[in-house]
Formats: C-alpha cells, structure tokens, sequence
C-alpha cells in the first residue's frame, strides 16, 4: 500500500480502520483479512473491487452491522478518538444515523412501504435529535428540498410506492442526512438506477455532503463513477486491500496486477479495432493463476460471501 | 369475496347495534321483570322471542347478552392479539433461544383444547366478567403469535429493516415502526375471526355455569336456563342459539373478507 502517497501534512482522519478481519463464526473462514484505511475529513474516498470483494462488508463493519454469523475477529475502528468496536450496542446505535449514516444499494425497498416519506424523515430528527413531531415533520420537508424533490410539501404525504427509483434513492439521501452526518457510507447508491438518473443522484450526494463537509466513504465497481466522485481510491480484492491511490495517480498509473486489470475490464465507448470488434478483456485472465478460486483455505468465493452476508450484496 | 365482507359486516353491525341500543330496544327489563305468570310464553305480542321459565322476556335478555358477549369477544381478543403480536414479533426478531421458548410456549398452547385451559383458570379466579375477560384473553394467543412470528421473519430480512438499523433505530423502535405496522393486516385477520371464537368460548363457559353468572343475562347462561325448557319452550334456548351463530357467522365472514381484500395476491391494482 501506498503510504507514502499520502498527504502528509493532512488533519486527523475522521474514520480510521485498522487490520480489520472479518470471518464468518470463530473458526470460519476469513472474509476481510487486515483492511486499513483512514478517512479523512470532508474526503471522499471511493472503496473499488468486485462483487464479493469485500466492500459492503467493511461498510457494514464500520457500521456495525454485521449479521451472524459473520463478526469482527480482530482490529480496530476509530472514529475520532473511539474505538467503535469497544463500544456498547447502545452507543454505537447513538452513532449510526447520527454522525455516521448510511445509505443503500436499493432504493425500491429501503423504504418502509406503510409509512410516509415524511414520516420516515421525521423519525430521524425524533429518534436522534429529541424533536416534538411537528417540528420533525417541517424538518423532514425542509430535507426533501435540500434533496431537490419537486413540492416537497406534498411529496412528504407520499408513500415510498408512489415515488420513482430516482426519488426514493433521494428520499434515502435526505434520511441518510438528516442529522448532517461527519461520514456518509454510500454502498453502491446508483447501481440499481437508470444511467440518466445516477448522474443527478451523485451529484447531488456530491454537492450536500461538500456544502456540509460530510466525508463519504463511496463502495462501487463502477469505477466512471469513482473517478468522477473521489479524492482516493482503494481497490480490494478477496478482502485485501491491495492498493490504495489518489484517483488521478491510480488512473494514469495502476500499481497492482488486479487494478490494471480492473481498468482493463472497463468497457469502453469507440474501443473498436478496425474492420472488427475487440473482445472485452476479461478480469480471469489477468489475475495471476492459482490466485482465484477456491486453492486458498482462507479464501471463500464471492457467492458465499454473498451468500451469508447481510441483506445488502457483497 | 365482496359479499362476504359486506354480509358479515351487516351481521355484526346488527349485533354492534343490538348491544349499543339494548336499553331503547329492549322491550322489558331483562333481569327485574320476572313473572311467574307470563313464563314460557310463546313468541308473540308483547313478548317477540317468548319468554323464559321466569317470565322474562327472551327478546330484551338477548339485547342486554349482546353487550356481555360482544365486550367479552372484543376484549379478550385484544389482550389475545397483543400478547400474540408482542411474543410472535419479538421471537421472529431477536431468533435465538427467545424464539425457541415462545415457540415451544406456542406449540403447548396449541396442544391444550383453550376451553379446558380456559376452563382451569375460571376454576382459578372463579365466575365473573373479570376472570372471563382474563381466562379467554390468556389462552386464544397462539395463532397470532404464529403469524406474527412468520411475517416478522419475512420482514426482517427486507432492507428497509436494515436501513432502519443503520439509521441508529433501537431494536423497540424497530419492532414498532418498521414490522408492526407491515403486519398489521394479517393481525386483524386474525383478530377479528378471534372475536368470534371468543363468543363462542363466553357462551361454552356461562353454558358451563362458570362464566357470566345469573341472572345478568349472557347468550350462554341463557342456554344453560333453556335446556330443561327445550320441550315445553323451546324458543328459549333456539333464539340464544340463534345470536350466537348470526354473531360467530358475522365476525368470521368479515375476518375472511378482510383477509380477501388485505391479501396482496387479490390485490391487482397498485395504489
């Protein structure tokens, strides 16, 4: 890893994970084998790699919300000067929501379908911040024009069904922060959306968590979006962290064999040889042999992460 | 399917009425106005249902029943559906050894006939419209446990749940604002076909002598009086009867048609 790209003269980071592992039960195999990484204030730092790579379960993690029966089996969490995973339940539930949010990959059921848009906003304030319902409810109207929804008045009165992809996802992003969060984790927030519809989404998490200096850790395998979105870049890979770069450095010049091959991999638009197509460069070739698959007794296929992993995908 | 809502939802609106307006439309008092001379009375002007071994007017004591057995259906099911819902969502939510022992206390309910359970406790606490209410509302829980503890864990599972956890909601409000509400159609399935059981078993028991006690009338008790009559006045026992299967019949057409119209398979359109 790339220490030395650093910023050495930066502040504190916000969220700092160390040697994190992950395994599913105690004697199970591992799933995050040492991931460390610092976020800084106000950064965003975009977390690339494929399905089952490890990136929703550092979220998760970081989080908290690990479902058995995977757990944290070692390593540290420091957000400021805490370590997350020394805290009670209770306070680390104060957090989340709070100061650290989060927001999902699908927005057609991360919704509670019998509750009002506004109401589901509102909980936020009551829930974190002691509101009386009334002013909760204005609040909630004042989020949902700060996420650009058209008559915000009216749309609160709406039900998640009555809304498209694109306003649920932004629904989810003014939940997500409504009590102006110090780190937004956004996993995966525009792959379930229309193309047309993933730029404004992403602009818009761009442009409120900078007015608001809200650093946002970004999980994605799209990585057009993670060059447009992000300071830095890290790149897992089987639950390594296996480079770590500013955007543009990892870009022009991709240290590691997995990333020059996950840049490979990336389709691109007039990439036609003349007079015919070109194949598509597939990742399985670039990996070195013997590196994938099941060979390695620590290593689990991205179907059973997937697999056991919470209800959000690996 | 729609029929079957709206005729059961006129059977029990007849009963609601019936028991809400018993002391307009009862002709005579129930209990005081016993006269030996005018018992067993056919039906027939004044008296429309006859009258009993007492004299007293059948019609009016089938009014005032109304009130005991609709307050004794209603109330005990809802200590019923909270129970049920309290240990059905949180055996489904937490999962462990919780839902293990809600489990087995669910399967041994369901093993003990809730009559002869309900049965044992009125032995306990004695006749009365307390120890009724409690004796029916301990014992009819299991189904909407089950239900509640199956939806719960369909529900769990969503992402909205998950969401809600990462959105800093404690287990409670979780439960409350995210699950209870998703499955509060079931729950009123259930509920309402549960009201209906729950006549039954106020009737069974005052028939027994150990529910409602005389002479305040009840639907049961009132059967208990007719059956050395059920020769020489028969309208005294028919016309109870006849309350009791229009009420039962009611509650369970209207649960079906709500369980018709809540169902998301018979639901074709989207709102």
């Amino acid at each position: 890893m790339n220490h030395g790209q650093r910023h050495d003269a930066n502040p504190d980071p916000i969220l700092s994970v160390r040697d994190l592992r992950v395994q599913i039960g105690r004697k199970g195999p591992q799933i995050l084998h040492g991931v460390s990484l610092d976020i800084l204030p106000g950064e965003t730092y975009g977390l690339v790699g494929e399905s089952g790579s490890g990136k929703s379960v550092t979220g998760l993690s970081i989080m908290g919300l690990l479902k058995r029966p995977l757990n944290v089996s070692t390593g540290t969490i420091h957000y400021q000067d805490q370590n997350l995973l020394k805290l009670g339940p209770r306070a680390r539930r104060r957090l989340r929501g709070d100061l650290i949010a989060m927001i999902f990959q699908e927005p057609m059921t991360a919704l509670n379908p019998v509750a009002s848009i506004g109401t589901q906003i509102a909980e936020m304030f009551v829930i974190h911040r002691g509101m009386d319902w009334t002013t909760a409810r204005q609040r909630a109207v004042e989020a949902l024009d700060s996420v650009q929804v058209p008559s915000p008045e009216e749309r609160a009165r709406a039900y998640p069904h009555q809304l498209s992809g694109g306003m649920r996802q932004r629904v989810m992003i003014a939940i997500a922060l409504a009590c102006r969060p110090d780190l937004l984790i956004a996993d995966e927030p525009t792959t379930a959306l229309d193309v047309t519809v993933q730029a404004g989404v992403l602009k818009l998490i761009d442009e409120l968590c900078r007015a608001e200096g809200t650093a946002v850790l970004l999980v994605s395998h799209d990585l057009g979006v993670i060059a447009n979105m992000c300071q830095r870049v890290g790149v897992m890979d089987r639950g390594r962290l296996i480079e770590e770069q500013d955007t543009a450095a990892l870009f022009a010049n991709p240290l590691h064999p997995y990333t020059r091959g996950l840049l490979a991999a990336r389709p691109r638009l007039g990439s036609r040889v003349e007079g015919g197509r070109k194949r598509l460069t597939e990742l399985d070739e670039i990996v070195p042999q013997g590196a994938r698959g099941h060979d390695s007794p620590t290593l689990v296929t991205p179907r059973e992460v997937r697999a056991r992993a919470t209800g959000a995908p690996a | 399917m729609r029929f079957n809502f709206m005729f059961g939802l006129f059977l029990v609106s007849i009963v609601v009425l019936a028991a809400l307006l018993a002391g307009v439309l009862a002709p005579f008092d129930p209990i005081m106005d016993a006269d030996l001379m005018s018992s067993e009375l056919p039906p027939g002007a004044p008296h429309w249902m006859g009258t009993d071994a007492q004299g007293r007017d059948v019609l009016s004591r089938i009014l005032y029943g109304a009130r005991v057995s609709l307050l004794v259906g209603v109330v005990s099911q809802l200590i019923n559906s909270t129970i049920g819902a309290a240990l059905g969502i949180s055996a489904g939510y937490f999962g462990g050894v919780w839902d293990d022992f809600v489990n087995g206390l669910t399967n041994v309910m369901l093993a003990i006939p809730s009559l002869v359970f309900a049965l044992a406790i009125m032995a306990v606490l004695g006749p009365g419209l307390p120890s009724l209410l409690i004796a029916l509302g301990l014992t009819n829980w299991s189904w909407t446990c089950r239900i509640a503890r199956g939806s719960t864990l369909s529900l769990k599972s969503q992402s909205f749940v998950l969401a809600a956890k990462a959105a800093g909601f404690s287990d409670w409000n979780i439960m409350r604002t995210q699950i209870l509400p998703n499955i509060v159609g079931p729950l009123l399935v259930i509920g309402t076909l549960g009201i209906g059981s729950a006549v039954l078993a106020e009737a069974a028991l005052s028939f027994l002598g150990i529910g409602i006690r005389p002479p305040t009338p009840s639907w049961g008790n009132m059967l208990t009086d007719a059956r050395e009559l059920l020769r020489t006045a028969p309208w005294a026992a028919i016309f109870p009867g006849l309350a009791i299967f229009v009420t039962v019949l009611g509650f369970n057409l209207l649960g079906d048609g709500l369980r018709d119209m809540l169902d998301p398979h018979m639901r074709t359109r989207r709102a």
